[in-house]
């Protein structure tokens, strides 16, 4: 791997592809994969010299697959790690963290994470286009950060995403393409436009580099738990590529002795309307069967998952599960969330919730163990799911009176369980 | 009765750099046999060693997924339009 530290290889037949936009082994079709050199890293990485860093993704930057000498135009990362209590309690558990992304920077879920390395690489093989499939966050992601370090974009998303994700796109100024079908569809498309088009398809030609990205989320997990690994990770699926990355972060703090060596179970969550990975984790099946999305938690709509296979893997191996849960249960889980501990999930982050209260239900995670959810994006950007859930209050007039009689109304009780008058 | 197949950059250096075919094919496997017979290099890149389709070749008949169509059932309608789409994937497991 000369001069870089890493280089594309397929992981099904082995061959080194070196450091191109490429995401695709000719011979065998299979996808590639970054591989590290890390015995040039062993003992050189260590602990002291991360927690020098500043708190950001790019302190693990020799875990990542960045140009020489990058230097980061954003601080992305690093998102709170949050004991859960609250939402423990009514799931049953002591031992519950959130990994809250949907504040992450700068457009509030891990797909900065991803995007901030596709990028790193775009200007390093010199495109000046950027572009993506996207069911919103990721679009949201590569406008935003095009914006910011000077690539024209081109987004491709289908035509029934949320409004505030297709706003969250154009203002940054990208070229916003909407098409007429489903996910699946729109990446098909940009497959071929891809093969014709010499742009930076993040989530195609840059594939390989952009899903290093993800791992930053398990590295941070291991660092905030005081670098150790949790028991349980529960972790939502669209094209099933979080998950197995997190598993390889885990894999790679382990093999630079940065943690402890530690089984964690790994656990898929799915919206039942677009379940393709949880059914066949079900079913004991090792292969995928596509499904047609019909769900409300579109940033999940993925029926043909490209990682699938791997997700599947990921979770049979160390002894996981997958589940998955209807939109009136994720959007409860939603509600639970904000309810309980203060954040506040679009509906991937629901399913999560929501799958994770199954798994308890089930059995399948012990409330003693320690267990993270990922929530990966923000509720802000799904509010239309929550149409209807909450009255339009009727305004009242500014006066103190008025606002007893309402405060009497509201809570429905005699005047004695409304607080005394103050004498002052 | 004629059916086209989009054969993509990936693979054009096994067909001469012809970029699109067409055939009589009347279903999956007869299309598989008729690009056997036109380009044998092409072979190990759509099928493994136990003949079966690459885990990760996506094949599309007029935009749709063949496995929603029935897959290896589906019977070729005339003018139908082949895609094959290697599925993007860069997972590890």
């Amino acid at each position: 791997m000369p001069g870089y530290g890493y280089e594309l290889r397929c992981r099904e037949c082995g061959k080194s592809w070196g450091n191109q936009p490429r995401s695709v082994c000719d011979d065998c079709f299979s996808p590639l994969e970054v591989f590290y050199d890390y015995d040039a890293i062993r003992g050189t990485f260590t602990r002291q010299q991360i927690a020098a860093r500043a708190p950001n993704m790019w302190r693990y930057a020799e875990l990542l697959p960045l140009p020489e000498n990058y230097s980061p135009t954003l601080p992305i990362g690093f998102t709170p790690l949050l004991n859960a209590p609250r939402l423990g309690e009514r799931l049953g558990t002591k031992n519950l963290f959130l990994k809250n992304d949907a504040v992450g920077l700068p457009t509030l879920s891990f797909k900065d994470r991803v995007v901030a390395v596709a990028l790193a690489q775009a200007r390093n093989f010199g495109f000046d286009t950027v572009a993506c499939s996207s069911t919103g966050n990721l679009a949201n992601a590569v406008a935003a950060q095009a914006a910011r370090n000077g690539f024209h974009a081109w987004i491709f998303i289908p035509a029934d995403l949320e409004p505030a994700k297709i706003v969250g796109t154009q203002v940054f100024g990208a070229n916003l393409v909407r098409i007429a079908g489903s996910y699946d569809q729109v990446n098909r498309l940009c497959s071929q436009i891809a093969d014709e088009r010499n742009w930076g398809f993040v989530n195609v030609n840059l594939r390989p580099y952009y899903a290093e990205g993800s791992k930053t989320v398990g590295f941070e997990i291991a660092e905030q738990l005081g670098w150790r690994l949790p028991d349980n990770i529960v972790v939502p699926m669209a094209g099933g590529s979080l998950i197995t990355k997190i598993k390889k972060a885990f894999g790679e703090l382990i093999e630079l002795g940065l943690v402890e060596p530690k089984p964690v179970r790994f656990f898929g969550a799915q919206a039942t309307g677009c379940s393709p990975i949880s059914t066949a984790i079900k079913a004991g099946n090792s292969e995928i069967e596509p499904q047609k999305p019909s769900t409300v938690a579109r940033s999940l709509a993925i029926g043909n998952p490209a990682d699938g296979h791997y997700a599947i893997k990921t979770i049979s191996q160390t002894g996981g599960w997958a589940e998955d849960v209807s939109d009136s249960e994720l959007v409860e889980s939603i509600q639970l969330l904000a309810e309980t501990e203060g954040v506040f999930t679009e509906t991937a982050g629901g399913v999560t919730v929501g799958t994770a209260d199954k798994l308890y239900r089930q059995g399948r995670i012990h409330p003693d163990e320690t267990t993270v959810l990922c929530i990966t994006g923000n509720g802000l950007k799904t509010t239309d799911v929550l149409t209807g859930k909450y009255e339009t209050e009727v305004p009242i007039p500014p006066k103190i009176a008025e606002f007893d009689r309402y405060l009497e109304s509201r809570l429905g009780v005699g005047e004695k369980d409304v607080p005394a008058t103050v004498e002052v | 009765m004629n059916i086209t197949v989009q054969i993509p950059t990936a693979l054009r250096r096994h067909t001469s750099g012809i970029e699109r075919i067409t055939c009589t094919a009347a279903n999956l496997g007869e299309l598989f046999s008729a690009l056997d017979q036109q380009f044998p290099d092409l072979r190990p890149h759509l099928r493994d060693d136990a003949g079966q389709i690459r885990r990760f070749l996506n094949i599309y008949v007029n935009e749709e997924d063949i496995r929603f169509l029935g897959g290896n059932t589906y019977a070729f309608q005339d003018g139908d339009e082949v895609l094959l789409v290697p599925s993007i994937a860069g997972g590890l497991a």
